[in-house]
């Protein structure tokens, strides 16, 4: 594999990649993604190009004002435009449950990001709601008659500008199990007032839009009270148990598909307007109905990343050691949804520190609800704490990595729990090795019309596990097929699990198939938090365990390897793990429940990294670009070397977006987005991505099932707040207001 | 919005095939190619040109089906990704380095590809060539990536890609 060192050199501690000779032939190796050949022939069929009988095309009308009632809806030149088959508003449309509230028993709960009842009420929330949808024989029809569609609103007063909106807020509760969002240990005000060395920066940070390539899109399909829901949702069962209780249908009759997902980053965790509407407007017109989203529809019904504002203080003695953090945030919610997020989380897990304090606020507004995007609140927050861990660096005239150095710890500041596993410094000295960091010369060298300047944070992301069900079964023909419901947005979960069945029984990779995708399969966990592959790779150990225990007991054909033994038996073997339905899978939940507080009381668990960047700022424009990149990070064991270097990658690159282009402008006096599309949220380009050196401890978590902690967020962590070290360095100027766009690096911008 | 015109039939030759299909002047290539002609590996990920999901060849050049009119294509030859493989080294390259993660910009990435390659080999100069008299550019990583910052890719597997697209161009094995 390719994990483009910057400079050639073999790391003992990397992990091995090819050639092991070990009983455990495939866990490791960067074997190629399973799909990839589909995807690259263009032969992989997404959601939207499945061809279905009888399809009808839905297309979403938006309302235009943030607060509103709806005073009537004119759809009569709608319905008389040839090809329309109907125009569903809250005049027709059947009706649906209003969406469950959170419960830690029922987590499908948490689906629910909206409480809107689309088309069943005739008042508006947030600027584009949708208020009615267009059913049609094509797709060019339905979005035409869409432009024929007349609402007359009441416009009602709305609260929509963050920043002015800003007194209104109120604190975030903790709850137990939850991210961090608030908590004190000493007196940090009064620790911070008796430093010797204070730093306190004021920072913010921009909504963000998760802008997977693949827009959102659901086919609907009813058959009496049997539904079939075509969705690239990142979690099927969540989006199953949702849609039956909206629609009033046992759990059993409504069937998810997901086998191909384009990317979800978060966006696609939750079940928003689109998956809702289409169900609904097949439900109406009695026909399939695809609704396939367009960018804007995407970006005006699917919430984004809160933006936030933040304070961070540090309270040092002169020789760096930390006395006191406070790090406080204020995160836009809504009215009808969303809720906090764990920005200040970062700042009770990274460094060691007699007094402490974080705190949230939420402010509530008349807008699309707040979601969770790619490590939410870690992401941001870690912006925060890193830019001023490396200003107190500089203040104390400590190299960035020696202030960490002596600020490290191995227990959680605000708990005083044990971290399962932790090798921070060693993180930081593979990380400088690989990217050189002792010969980087002083920060703000110029080359030509450019000042070059480099930069490091670190990394964190907490991990967890969800409970997870599988089947595996060895079939007499000489295969070994793993059963679950998991989703594949992209991480690569068929090819690791298969790597992982492959070595606990012993049987070569090709043998093995993975099924996935589907409701009708056994229940997995979510795609989200970083929690897939660990839970499922807790739960396909079980059932190798059981499979092979099972084919021992099959008598004197037990000889052999597990696919020879059946093959002698003459007869398939199937285990279970995890139980669907019923007292059992009731039970399991609550162990599982029990199993996380208990786990959480005794020790955090974690993903951990470093990153090391190079800039390269215009002097004349302002213009910053990354010019190299190393991360070296510690994400357990690591079960693919290729697939887990390219979801570490995946995060970096967008935390550069984060760092430098991304920003979802709002207008504050309407609440409308402006520019919901690719054209002005500027995701990273090639020419925005060098090559990024990836570098792995390989040690397995010691509390974590075969060691594996999750990689799909650590890497957007401690990005944002790398690059603005890096800025620093090259210009001497401290930038708290991402993105780092050339009129800020330049000190132009009028700044709040 | 005035009422659309009617449709009429086109003929669009694509990977080799002559078909005739009636389409609708409002129609796009990439709509045409999808639900038309059924070939769904072109992907729409924004509708109006700005992620190049949909990139496509038409007579050789990298065009993006949503901008374009199925209309226009009438009488060009039309090459879809699906009608680049089946073992094209470019796809495999991609799948071997791991330049994709969703897979959903993959298709456009190598359409994109296989056009910025001829352009390439056309002597065609971009942004960061320093020579623009020189007969030969060399196709350097920075090269490869301002001439394929077209294609947009979220789950960030341009390095994967960029690796991909230089090793077959060394090769010289791309058409």
């Amino acid at each position: 594999m390719t994990t483009t060192p910057t400079r050639p050199r073999a790391t003992p501690s990397t992990p091995p990649t090819a050639g092991r000779t070990d009983e455990r032939q495939w866990v490791g190796r960067g074997v190629d993604r399973r799909d990839g050949p589909a995807k690259v022939h263009g032969d992989a069929l997404y959601t939207a190009d499945r061809p279905f009988p009888g399809l009808t095309h839905g297309w979403m009308v938006h309302a235009p004002h943030a607060r509103a009632r709806i005073v009537a809806i004119d759809t009569a030149a709608a319905r008389a435009h040839p090809g329309v088959v109907d125009v569903v508003t809250h005049d027709n449309a059947p009706r649906m449950a209003p969406p469950p509230s959170a419960s830690l028993l029922d987590l499908s709960s948490l689906a629910s990001r909206s409480r809107v009842e689309y088309l069943n009420t005739d008042q508006v929330h947030y600027d584009g709601q949708p208020v009615a949808v267009v059913v049609a024989e094509s797709l060019e029809t339905a979005r035409y008659a869409a432009s024929l569609v007349r609402v007359d609103y009441e416009v009602l007063p709305a609260t929509t500008d963050f920043r002015a909106a800003r007194d209104t807020a109120t604190r975030a509760k903790q709850t137990p199990a939850a991210p961090t969002v608030s908590g004190t240990k000493g007196d940090a005000v009064a620790s911070l007032d008796a430093s010797p060395v204070v730093v306190e920066l004021g920072l913010t940070t921009p909504a963000h839009h998760h802008s997977a390539m693949e827009p959102h899109v659901t086919t609907a399909h009813w058959d009496g009270d049997r539904l079939t829901v075509w969705d690239p949702t990142q979690g099927i069962d969540w989006c199953r148990k949702h849609l039956a209780r909206r629609f009033g249908v046992d759990v059993r009759q409504v069937r998810v598909l997901a086998p191909v997902i384009g990317g979800g980053f978060g966006g696609k965790g939750s079940v928003w307007a689109g998956t809702l509407l289409t169900v609904l407007a097949a439900r109406h017109v009695e026909r399939p109905v695809r609704m396939a989203l367009s960018r804007e529809a995407v970006t005006r019904t699917v919430g984004a990343r809160t933006p936030t504002m933040q304070r961070v203080a540090l309270g040092a003695d002169r020789d760096g050691r930390l006395r006191s953090v406070v790090h406080e945030a204020v995160v836009r919610s809504s009215t009808v949804g969303g809720g906090s997020e764990q920005v200040v989380a970062v700042s009770t897990a990274l460094y060691a520190t007699p007094a402490l304090r974080v705190g949230t606020e939420v402010v509530e507004l008349d807008m699309l609800p707040n979601t969770f995007m790619r490590a939410p609140g870690d992401a941001t927050g870690s912006f925060g704490l890193e830019s001023a861990m490396d200003q107190l660096a500089h203040d104390v005239s400590l190299d960035p990595v020696e202030l960490r150095l002596r600020n490290d710890t191995d227990r959680t500041p605000l708990h005083g729990r044990r971290f399962s596993h932790r090798r921070v410094p060693d993180l930081m000295e593979l990380g400088s090795r690989e990217f050189g960091w002792a010969e980087r010369g002083p920060g703000g060298r110029r080359d030509g019309d450019r000042l070059v300047g480099h930069g490091m944070a670190l990394a964190y992301h907490p991990a967890l596990t969800f409970e997870a069900h599988v089947v595996l079964r060895a079939t007499a023909a000489g295969r070994v097929v793993l059963r679950t419901s998991a989703q594949d947005m992209g991480m690569g979960i068929a090819t690791v699990l298969a790597q992982v069945v492959a070595d606990e029984l012993a049987v070569p990779l090709d043998r093995v198939g993975v099924e996935y995708g589907d409701s009708d399969q056994p229940i997995a966990p979510p795609a989200g938090g970083s929690t897939q592959t660990a839970s499922l790779t807790a739960a396909t150990v079980r059932a190798a365990e059981r499979l092979r225990s099972r084919v021992q007991r099959l008598g004197p054909s037990a000889a052999g390897s597990v696919l020879d033994a059946v093959r002698a038996h003459g007869q398939d073997v199937e285990v279970v793990v995890g139980h669907d339905e019923g007292l059992r899978a009731r039970a399991g939940t609550l162990r599982w429940i029990a199993e996380t507080l208990w786990g959480q009381r005794r020790w955090q668990r974690a993903a951990w990294g470093a990153h090391f960047c190079e800039v390269a700022v215009d002097a004349d424009t302002g213009e910053v670009r990354v010019t190299r990149w190393v991360g070296a990070f510690d994400i357990g064991a690591v079960l693919n070397a290729k697939t887990a270097a390219s979801q570490l990658r995946g995060g970096i690159v967008m935390g550069l977006g984060l760092a430098l282009t991304e920003e979802s402008v709002t207008d504050a006096r309407t609440g409308r987005l402006v520019g919901p599309d690719l054209t002005h949220y500027h995701v990273p380009s090639h020419a925005d991505v060098p090559e990024i050196g990836i570098h792995l401890l390989g040690d397995p978590d010691p509390t974590a099932p075969r060691g594996v902690v999750g990689a799909g967020e650590v890497g957007i962590t401690g990005v944002g707040a790398a690059v603005a070290n890096a800025v620093f360095d090259a210009t001497g100027r401290r930038l708290t207001h991402l993105p780092l766009t050339p009129d800020r690096v330049l000190g132009l911008a009028p700044e709040a | 919005m005035p009422a659309p015109p009617p449709a009429r039939p086109v003929t669009l030759t694509v990977n080799g095939r002559r078909t005739t299909a009636s389409l609708e002047p409002r129609t796009s290539l990439l709509d045409a190619l999808r639900e038309q002609a059924g070939l769904t590996g072109t992907k729409k990920g924004c509708d109006q040109g700005a992620c190049g999901a949909c990139t496509v060849l038409v007579d050789g050049r990298r065009v993006l089906g949503c901008l374009t009119l199925a209309m226009q294509a009438e009488g060009c030859h039309v090459v879809t990704i699906e009608g680049v493989g089946p073992h094209h080294p470019l796809q495999d390259a991609v799948v071997h380095h791991d330049g994709l993660q969703c897979g959903f910009c993959t298709p456009g990435q190598v359409c994109s590809a296989l056009g910025m390659l001829a352009e390439h080999r056309a002597g065609a100069p971009s942004l960061v060539t320093e020579d623009l008299a020189a007969d030969a550019v060399p196709l350097t990583s920075a090269e490869i990536r301002e001439r394929m910052s077209g294609n947009l890719c979220r789950c960030g597997a341009h390095n994967g890609l960029v690796a991909a697209v230089r090793e077959v161009a060394e090769s010289g094995s791309a058409r």
